[in-house]
Parts: C-alpha cells; structure tokens; sequence
C-alpha cells in the first residue's frame, strides 16, 4: 500500500516536471519563431532600430571563441549599462559550428551572435542560417576593411556578417636557426626549397616547416598561386583542382613532402609548440595573427623569430592570400537582431577594434592597418622588429576572385582521409587532391548542390 | 586510472560468472574459506606488467604537473625538470581565468551527488523490489534491463539531445543529471545481488512480525545491501565523474561544463588564433581531478571487500 502511494507520488512529480520544461521550450520557440517573422523593415528603420535597441537594452548571447573580446563585452557593457552580454565561449571552430547547426536544427538555444570563421560562413549564408545585415546598414561600411576579409562575408548584395580580424599570410622564421647555417631568407618558393634542403642536410632534426597536411593550409596556398579551384554561383559549384594554380603549388609542395623535409608534426600539437620553441621547425607560412600565439605559446622563441613577406612564385611578385580569420555574425533565429547588430558593429567597427589589437589580434579595417601607430609598434619578441608593417602589407596584396564551398567545413574535415594520405603514403599530392575533390562532388551533390 | 581498471575487474568476474552474480559471490567465499598460497611466476609477472601499465599514465601525469609551460618543452617526459613548480602551478589553475576551475569542480561534484547518488538509490529500490517481490511482467522487465545494458550510452547521446532540446532542458544541469540517473547495469547488479544477499526466510519472518514492506527494506534489507550499494555507488561515481560526451553535446555554457569538458576547452586554447597555450595547467588540473576518484576508492575499497564476504555468508 505505502509502495503504491509513493509510486503514485513520484509519478506525479515527473510528470509536473515534465510539464513545467515543455512549458518552457515551447515559449522559448514561440519567441524565436516572432522574431523571424518579424519583417526587417526599410534600412533607414533599421539603422534607427539599432539605437533604439541599445536605448532600450536588453540581454543578447554571443558565441565565440576569440580571447580579446572579453575585454569588449566588458567595455561595451559599461559603454551601454542597459545592455548585457553574455559571452559563452561553445567549442573553438568546428565543435562550435556543430553546436549552433544543432540548435538552429533544434529551434532553440540558438545565440545572438556567433564568430563564424570566414571558410564556414558561405555554409550558413547559403543556407540563409545568418542573417542579410544590409537591412542594419552593413552595405555602408564598404570601404572600412581590407578586400579579403570584406569579400568573404559578401554574398551578391547580401552581407552575412561583419569581419573580426583577418590573416594575410607572411612568412614567420626563426633567425637565429637560419644565422647558424648562413640560409638566406627565401624571396620565391624555389628558394624556400633550397634553403629546407640546405637546413635538413645541416642538421637533420631541423626542418624547415612542419606539414601533415592542413586543409587551410593548403587552401590559402593555392589561393596564393592563383589557383581557383572552387567556382560558385548559389547552388552551382564547380571544383577542379586541376587548374593551373593548384599544379603550381602542388609541384612545388610534392618535392617537400617526397624529400621528407618537412617535419611530419601536426600545427597546434604540443610537438609543434615545442618545434617552434627550440629551432627544430624553422619557418612558418601563416595567417597575421601568428604573432599572439607566439609570444604566448613559445616563449623559448623570444627574440628568435621573424617576419618576412610571404615567398613568391615569380621573383619580384607581391601575391599573397588570407590564412584564417573569422567574422561576428548574426544568426537568422536569433530574438534581439538589432541589439545583437549593434554589439557586432560596436566589436568590429567601433572601439571594440582598438581593444583587440591591444590584446595582439589582427584588424581588418583599411583605418587601424593604415595608421602610423600600428604600423611603427615595435614588437620585442621578435626583437624589436615592426612586424605589423610587412603584415599591413600582405593584406594589401591578396589574390582576389577566392571562394569556398558552400560546404566548406564538411571538406575541411575529410581532408586528411584523401589528401592526409599523401603524407603518410605513395599518393602524390594531386591524386590526393582529386580524391578530396571526388568526395566534396559527390557530398554537393547528396546535399541537393548542382557540383561539377 | 585505477578506478576503471578495478572497476573492469570487477565488472569482468560478474560477467564471468554464466549466473552472475550468486557466483561471484560463492566464489569469493571458496577463496577465503579455503586460501590457496600456490603461487605463479607468469601470473606474477603478468601482474607486474599490468600494474606498470597502469601507473605509468599517473606517475606521467604526477611528474609533469611539477612542470612549467617552458619546462614541460625542455625536459625528459619521465622524468622533473630543473624547476618545480607544482605548487605554482595548483594555485594556477584554481585562479586562471577568474577561478573557473572550481566552478567546473563544484559543477562534477553536483552532477556526481545527485546523478550518481540518485542512480545509486534507484537502483537499489528497483533492484531490490526486482529480487524479493513477484509480480507480473518481472521477465519483460528483465529482458529491458539487459537490453538496455548492452546498448551504450554513447549511442543514446543524440536521441537523447534531441528530446531534451525539444523540452528546453538542453544547456543546464537537468540535462546531466536525468540521463545520469538512469542506471541499467547499476539495477542488474543490486538485482543479483539482493536475490543472494538478503534472505527470503528473513523478509518472512519480518513480515510476521508485522513489519510494513518499506521497515524491513530500511531495517532489514539495506544493511545487508550496504557492501552491493557501496560497489554500484563507485560505478556510477566514475561514469559520472568521468562523464564526457553527454555534457559536450548538451551543454554550451562553460558556467556549466564538468571537470572534463572544462579542461578539453583549455586544451583548445593552444590551437585558437590568440589563444594562450596552457599545457602545463591541463595537466595539473588533470590530476586534480583524478585525486577525488582515487580517493574514493581507497576510502571506500574496505567496505567494498568486507562486502564481498559479507555477501558470501549464507547459507
């Protein structure tokens, strides 16, 4: 009998609980849903809607990653006390871009804002998962970034986000290992060649780079070369390694790895940390905002490293492409859009800008790169060097006409399976290629592309 | 380290058993009763061998969490480096980045008492009535229970995301703590074991004297329990505590994220653009969080063997 009765009890229990959540769930979902269907209305309402959602405060969650935009959301909620910011840092690159496909699948827990690295964002525009900010006045903020970041989070007329920073590639190398064995510093790809030979047959340990295949990577090296291996317009994607571009990289690239000169060490392990501290890999070909990490992760590199501009594949030549680099933007079932736009703006735009580069990101507007303060900043790392100047100017230098898939996170991640192999295996990286462009086909096409 | 290897031992001698776990039970009680002193070489060196394997990871993890961010760079991985910072670096990781750590500690130690507690006294109630009451429908219970001991949780994350998305519990503390009370090889155990441990002629006569179903359960029944309760308690207390991919679907909010989570996303800082790399404080926050299970398990290891021939006395 007591058994019966305390079944019954905590039966009841659950099923109140159970009650109270779907109760909560669904009115989550109900507000989310009137914000969608709100209509956007004319920009110059917009632009007004932005003030007056800062006027009327409010609470907006921000998904990202990046460390300096704590000291923003502090500053910006002193800035503006009736708004509250909540900075929920989801998973770093592709753990939080699975989170927010699973909540914008889910209907709910979708946040306001989310940093969205330049590679991913086509994936969501397409999908119309982010939000057209030209409705807010994004359109007029033409001309405040560099063309490679600016590019990237355009889509026709449509702007799917605001960039945070950018990576135009240099070449980071550790002076001291290249003194020891009188290498010069290399102005081409054929140099850079001739100086990882010189160094692995000089000391067998040191390498000149570290690569066990890197789909940025090698992305951002084909871009540099001219290749365009992916053409897309909507939902018609064209990918073709094969091109000229690609086969320029790809044969210069196939005599590292076929020679073993490179150090068959992964970016970001604990080994390459390691690598870069005590002169085993001796050069890096990366994104502008290396040096952060750097003066962070290897301080037994302090005073050793630094910073040329990228090599060439014709002497003289000043190409160079975007290595990484991640954008703000606003998610299509977000509540607070307005208030969630003035945040980006105020992050990306405004102060917020100032801010990060004081805690060592990389900008991406044209006014912080151009001014004489950034550009004259000694770095003492790298031993006094102002390594800002050759970086302002690699992001002058960007190859343009660049894009990804529409699926690019998807690609990114069976990058190993296809073109890994070349770096464990007898595949070249061509075949590799191909393969990684066989499988991308054949994905575009199950996800309803039209992919050739 | 250890926890689990015990807890596979033992989990592998009930399984052992074709009957479960009466078997074990009897078993334990012939070795004790009649202790052999055979001793064998190759058995000897197996162990040996195993327990090297076994404290090589910790006696890693114990050298290296003395290490700095430079030394851990410059020093043998086996052996200290010139500077000993181990106390630096525990005083580190309890402040870096405004005390986080602790939050994550206090966090695991909820998800542990209430997911793992509860786990614990449901299967014992459910256990128990399994053993000792007849009812109709025990069989398809039974049948549920084993079937659902043999799919892993693992599998169970996703389906399990979706429903809590769609009650709007996902991104807080219920949605580690529900699924962590459910414990299916928990309420076989208690099953198995209350049918052995607490005998049928004691129920009888309690129920005789007039005792109501729920006294004889606190009076009689659950000090006999105690030694299964105490084994299915540090079960559960390591899946919880050690629980990761459940809170890595379900939680985004760092302010919630267990000990586990906690350090994969410092980990992750070495591979963000701008990130600060913090090995030297993964590492030490790693084994502060293996000290409260090996603390457990030396406290509790008594209770749990008494137990075992506890159990064993019958007749």
């Amino acid at each position: 009998m007591t058994m019966t009765r305390r079944h019954t009890l905590l039966l009841g229990a659950a099923l109140s609980m159970s009650l109270i959540a779907t109760a909560c769930g669904s009115s989550t979902g109900g507000d989310s849903g009137a914000a969608t269907t709100k209509p956007a209305g004319t920009q110059a309402n917009a632009a007004t809607d932005v003030d007056a959602a800062l006027n009327a405060g409010g609470t907006i969650t921000v998904w990202a990653w990046e460390p300096t935009l704590k000291q923003v959301v502090a500053d910006f909620q002193a800035k503006y006390p009736k708004v509250k910011v909540n900075l929920v840092n989801a998973g770093t690159g592709n753990d939080q871009y699975t989170a927010l496909q699973n909540a914008i699948k889910a209907g709910s827990g979708v946040p306001d804002v989310a940093q969205i690295e330049y590679y991913a964002l086509p994936q969501f525009a397409l999908s119309k998962s982010v939000t057209d900010l030209t409705a807010y006045g994004a359109d007029k903020l033409d001309g405040t970034f560099t063309p490679g970041p600016w590019n990237s989070v355009r889509s026709g007329s449509a702007i799917y986000g605001l960039p945070m920073d950018s990576g135009p590639m240099a070449l980071f190398y550790n002076k001291e290992v290249f003194d020891k064995y009188k290498i010069a510093v290399p102005a081409t790809w054929e140099d850079y060649i001739a100086a990882a030979k010189k160094l692995h047959a000089a000391d067998p340990k040191a390498y000149i780079t570290n690569d066990t295949g890197d789909a940025g990577f090698t992305t951002s090296m084909i871009w540099q070369a001219g290749g365009k291996p992916y053409q897309v317009d909507g939902t018609n994607v064209t990918i073709n390694f094969a091109d000229p571009g690609t086969q320029r990289f790809t044969a210069a690239w196939q005599q590292l790895v076929s020679g073993k000169l490179v150090a068959p060490i992964s970016s970001w392990s604990d080994a390459w940390y390691k690598g870069l501290g005590d002169g085993s890999i001796a050069t890096l070909v990366i994104g502008a905002w290396m040096p952060a990490n750097l003066e962070g992760g290897v301080k037994a590199g302090s005073g050793k490293w630094q910073v040329a501009p990228m090599p060439q594949w014709e002497a003289g030549g000043k190409a160079t492409a975007e290595n990484g680099g991640s954008s703000l933007a606003v998610p299509e079932l977000g509540a607070n859009k307005a208030l969630a736009y003035a945040f980006i703006k105020y992050a990306d735009v405004e102060q917020g800008v100032q801010t990060r580069m004081d805690g060592g990101a990389f900008p991406a507007t044209t006014a912080e790169l151009n001014s004489p303060a950034f550009k004259d900043k000694p770095f003492p790392y790298f031993g006094g060097q102002k390594v800002n100047q050759v970086l302002a100017e690699s992001a002058g230098e960007v190859v343009p006409g660049w894009s990804y898939l529409p699926y690019q996170v998807y690609a990114n991640s069976i990058f190993n399976d296809t073109v890994g192999k070349a770096y464990v295996s007898g595949t070249t990286l061509q075949d590799g290629l191909k393969a990684w462009q066989d499988a991308s086909v054949k994905y575009g096409q199950e996800q309803g592309f039209s992919v050739q | 380290m250890t926890a689990t290897t015990e807890h596979r031992s033992r989990a592998g001698r009930s399984a052992g058993g074709s009957s479960g776990g009466p078997l074990v039970i009897r078993r334990g009680h012939r070795r004790l009763g009649h202790p052999r002193r055979r001793r064998s070489t190759l058995l000897t060196l197996l162990t040996a061998i195993m327990l090297i394997y076994t404290l090589l990871p910790l006696a890693w993890l114990a050298i290296n969490a003395t290490k700095t961010q430079t030394g851990l760079f410059r020093s043998f991985g086996l052996w200290f480096d010139r500077d000993f910072a181990l106390f630096g670096n525990i005083a580190d990781t309890f402040t870096y980045d405004g005390g986080i750590f602790t939050r994550w500690l206090l966090n695991t130690l909820l998800y542990v008492i209430v997911g793992a507690g509860g786990a614990t006294l449901l299967a014992t109630l459910a256990g128990y009535g399994l053993a000792k009451f007849d009812f109709p429908g025990k069989k398809a219970v039974f049948a549920i229970v084993i079937g659902a001991v043999a799919v892993p949780g693992t599998a169970l994350a996703v389906p399990t995301f979706l429903m809590f998305s769609n009650l709007g519990l996902t991104n807080s503390p219920w949605a580690i703590i529900i699924p962590s009370l459910v414990s299916p090889f928990g309420l076989y155990l208690m099953w198995t074991y209350a049918a052995d441990a607490v005998p049928t002629e004691i129920l009888e006569s309690a129920r005789v004297d007039g005792a109501r179903e729920f006294q004889t359960f606190f009076r009689i029944s659950l000090p006999l329990l105690s030694p299964g309760i105490v084994t299915v308690l540090l079960f559960n207390f390591v899946v919880t505590w050690n629980n990761y991919f459940l809170p890595l679907i379900m939680l985004k909010d760092p302010d919630w994220y267990p000990l586990t989570l906690g350090l994969k996303s410092w980990n992750a800082q070495a591979a963000t653009a701008g990130g600060e790399a913090i090995f030297n404080l993964v590492i030490t926050g790693s084994l502060l969080t293996i000290v409260p299970l090996v603390v457990a398990f030396l406290l509790l290891q008594r209770y749990w063997q008494s137990g075992l021939a506890a159990g064993s006395v019958k007749e």
